[in-house]
């Protein structure tokens, strides 16, 4: 693998496993991603799609193997951890805003806190944010005075703020109603053209379609396909994979 | 109210010294065992295992023996000498911070694991994400259960009667050598007491209730 002369990918799973007791939730993954590359991934609950995102920030450890963000192998713990988590944004399913902040503040936080920004400057950004992903208006509110849509879209400029170098969705918009969904997809597929470099676990075969560059299958812990997103969806490799998507794109 | 106000000075040195008792008591019992609630979620197994051997050690020990110990054990240690007073108040800290520990660390255990995955998320390290989002929500829900802590606290003032401080406590014995009826002056420290649990700190509490309640 070392020696593609390709560029170094932005993200790098090599022979990565990972058990929770008796369950191998990810077994031998290897992923790489590279700048300003959209991959989603999907596959049946259980399959370790979201084990296998949290795990890209640390948020879940790993048995073995090796995650790079960058060409740099992420630390065990400490202050070299939060400084590459500041590199990596995340946006959970169940938008986890600061419920004692307010919007503004939930934004401006990490970049005052962890990046040292002026509180003035911290502010003019988040506001810019914030009027971007449509929710400008709403500030001076505490996230459980906004619909789930609007909180989560608060959640994505949260983690724009750090202005990191990669953004991992897990499940978006899985918590949403269905309503609300579109608003919170447009922002990413928004994201997408820009160029930004995502990692999607969602069941959204839209936007899978629309934004992504390539999609992974992910079942019982493996990546069983990877491929365009055309090419997945109309000619599965995998019996697994056609069995999904039967499922899922009849109605 | 003969009793009270033919023995006002007495009444008024022992609440006064009560009041001094609580107050630097409870401001450093709170201190203190904010920090022994952190360290005993930090991810550090060796700061987990010192607060849990100090709350289990000095919780389970009679606040008496406590107070024995920096009253009348301490002095012969040589030492830097310390007050009665202060003995009185360092005792009643240790003592009451593994109880304020244990309610705060409940309050840690309310807060949603979501908050402190996204705190770390953004890049903060485990002290700020305690300071900034995890210990400002989890004291909302620890307010009831940490003023229970302080009433005790100011109830447990008394014990220091027993090792040379004259505070509320003491004003029985007091009395008695000044030829006053003991029952009297009992039932007035204790209607003293059970007003400034109401007047003071129920209302306290009732303050911080209101100011910091969590919309969700």
């Amino acid at each position: 693998m070392t020696s593609q002369a390709v560029a170094p990918a932005l993200v790098e799973l090599t022979a990565v496993n990972k058990h929770f007791g008796e369950l191998h939730v990810l077994q031998n993954i290897n992923l790489r991603v590279q700048k300003g590359e959209v991959v989603v991934v999907i596959g049946p609950s259980g399959s370790g799609k979201s084990t296998l995102c949290r795990a890209i920030n640390r948020l879940e450890t790993i048995d073995d193997g090796d995650i790079r963000i960058d060409g740099k192998e992420l630390p065990a713990e400490g202050k070299e951890l939060a400084r590459l988590r500041a590199d990596v944004g995340m946006v959970f399913q169940s938008f986890n805003l600061f419920a004692h902040k307010t919007i503004l503040e939930n934004v401006t936080l990490g970049p005052i806190k962890v990046k040292g920004v002026s509180k003035s400057e911290a502010d003019k950004q988040a506001m810019a944010l914030l009027e971007r992903v449509g929710v400008g208006h709403q500030a001076a509110k505490l996230p459980a005075q906004l619909s789930g849509g609007q909180q989560q879209r608060v959640a994505i400029a949260r983690a724009l703020a750090m202005k990191p170098k990669v953004m991992l969705f897990d499940e978006p918009t899985s918590a949403l109603d269905p309503e609300m969904i579109n608003e919170v997809l447009d922002v990413m597929v928004g994201l997408a053209k820009e160029g930004m470099t995502m990692i999607v676990v969602t069941h959204e075969m839209g936007f899978a379609r629309k934004a992504a560059d390539r999609v992974v299958f992910m079942s019982d812990g493996q990546i069983v396909e990877d491929a365009k997103p055309e090419e997945f969806f109309t000619n599965a490799q995998s019996a697994r994979a056609r069995d999904f998507l039967s499922k899922i794109l009849t109605h | 109210m003969d009793t009270l106000l033919n023995n006002l000075d007495l009444f008024t040195t022992g609440f006064k010294n009560t009041g001094i008792l609580f107050v630097f008591s409870a401001v450093f019992a709170l201190i203190l065992g904010t920090i022994v609630a952190a360290m005993r979620v930090s991810p550090v197994p060796a700061m987990r295992a010192a607060g849990t051997v100090y709350v289990n050690t000095v919780r389970n020990m009679p606040l008496t023996v406590i107070l024995a110990f920096f009253a009348l054990g301490y002095p012969k240690l040589g030492l830097v000498p310390i007050s009665f007073l202060s003995a009185a108040i360092i005792g009643l800290s240790l003592y009451t911070a593994t109880y304020v520990a244990e309610a705060i660390r409940s309050g840690i255990n309310t807060v949603p694991v979501g908050q402190a995955e996204a705190a770390r998320a953004i890049g903060l390290p485990f002290l700020p994400s305690l300071l900034l989002v995890i210990l400002p929500q989890a004291f909302r829900s620890v307010i009831p259960p940490l003023f229970s802590v302080f009433i005790a606290l100011l109830k447990n003032t008394t014990v220091a009667a027993g090792f040379s401080v004259l505070e509320a406590g003491a004003i029985r014995q007091n009395l008695s050598e000044r030829g006053e009826p003991a029952i009297v002056g009992l039932l007035w420290v204790a209607l003293i007491f059970v007003l400034l649990v109401i007047g003071v700190l129920s209302t306290l509490q009732r303050y911080f209730e209101n100011k910091w309640r969590v919309a969700r």
